[in-house]
């Protein structure tokens, strides 16, 4: 059973779908307030989604600056798994956890209604469930949500895999490449601006998004199993 | 020591989308104002900054942009120190 460490900042509002979500899949989930110092020896640390603060100066410019994402930030170097959702997400690229940031939807519209995501990485702690190029319905609800790197960044994120998901259908916000979801270069940072939490149950109206959390509970299992394979830096799979 | 108004312009980065600016540009065109192109729209920021010199004043409101006021990813800013001290 995984620890799972939900961090609460003033504006959060997808926290208790986080944690039930986690909870449904095995976890021990907590919640962390964001002026805590610690994540509690968490094993994976979830930013959920939300308003945090606002959204004032810009979506996640401040709360990366909250005290717990002192902490947030020595986890993921230590290469503990973090999951960014929304918000979370924008908080990840805000703290230079993940490359990029992410801008007003292109046709200005605050958003909320389903969009299809086409898996593109599944060697991460939160899709190694799914198989690439699975594409699942998982809603998304944001006005800050088009992704934004530079040229050079977007052709390394493509070139060493780190896209994880990939709107498919249509393009709601304006995203470079369609891109929904990244990793940072050691898979162990994620960000998602779809919310998973929402499609985990057929009462949800799905369940596409479940395995991001179930995923989790099966990366602990088989952690050992895959480290003992890793040569010259690489994964060898069998 | 005395204060300083600092003006710090931040503007989505050139390259980008800037829809904001599209949107308020298409409703100058709607309303006659067809002289106008090329609209972007920013934030405008005015500080009071405690310094002992004016060029101390600009390196700490360019630290504060580097730091929280700019996205280096997004935005790019610039910075203007007023003229003498305020109040």
């Amino acid at each position: 059973m995984k620890r799972v460490a939900v961090i609460v900042f003033p504006g959060s509002n997808c926290d208790a779908d986080a944690l039930a979500a986690a909870r449904d899949a095995g976890s021990e989930a907590y919640f962390v307030w964001h002026r805590d110092t610690t994540v509690q020896g968490a094993d994976v640390v979830v930013l959920p989604g939300g308003f945090s603060y606002g959204d004032y100066l810009r979506s996640g410019a401040i709360a990366r600056f909250s005290p717990v994402m002192t902490a947030v930030a020595e986890h993921a170097r230590a290469g503990g798994a973090v999951l960014g959702i929304c918000n979370g997400f924008q908080i990840l690229c805000e703290a230079g956890l993940l490359p990029g940031g992410l801008m007003r939807n292109a046709r200005l519209r605050f958003l909320s209604r389903p969009t299809w995501v086409r898996v593109e990485q599944p060697d991460t702690p939160f899709t190694c469930l799914y198989r690439r190029g699975e594409v699942l319905e998982i809603p998304i609800a944001h006005g800050d949500g088009r992704y934004v790197v530079d040229a050079r960044t977007a052709a390394e994120l493509e070139a060493t895999g780190r896209v994880v998901w990939r709107y498919v259908r249509d393009n709601p916000n304006g995203s470079t490449n369609d891109i929904a979801g990244v990793t940072n270069a050691g898979h162990n940072v994620v960000g998602i601006m779809p919310h998973p939490e929402r499609r985990n149950a057929p009462a949800l109206g799905g369940q596409d998004g479940a395995r991001v959390f179930l995923s989790m509970e099966a990366r602990h299992a088989t952690q050992h199993a895959v480290d003992v394979r890793a040569r010259d830096g690489r994964h060898l799979r069998v | 020591m005395s204060a300083f108004r600092v003006e710090v312009r931040v503007m989505p980065r050139a390259a980008l989308l800037d829809p904001q600016g599209q949107a308020v540009e298409h409703a100058l065109h709607a309303l006659g104002f067809g002289d106008v192109a090329q609209v972007r729209m920013g934030k405008h920021l005015v500080l009071e900054v405690k310094a002992a010199t004016r060029d101390e004043a600009l390196a700490r409101a360019r630290a504060m942009c580097e730091r929280l006021l700019a996205n280096p990813v997004t935005e790019d800013y610039d910075v203007v120190v007023g003229g003498g001290a305020a109040r």
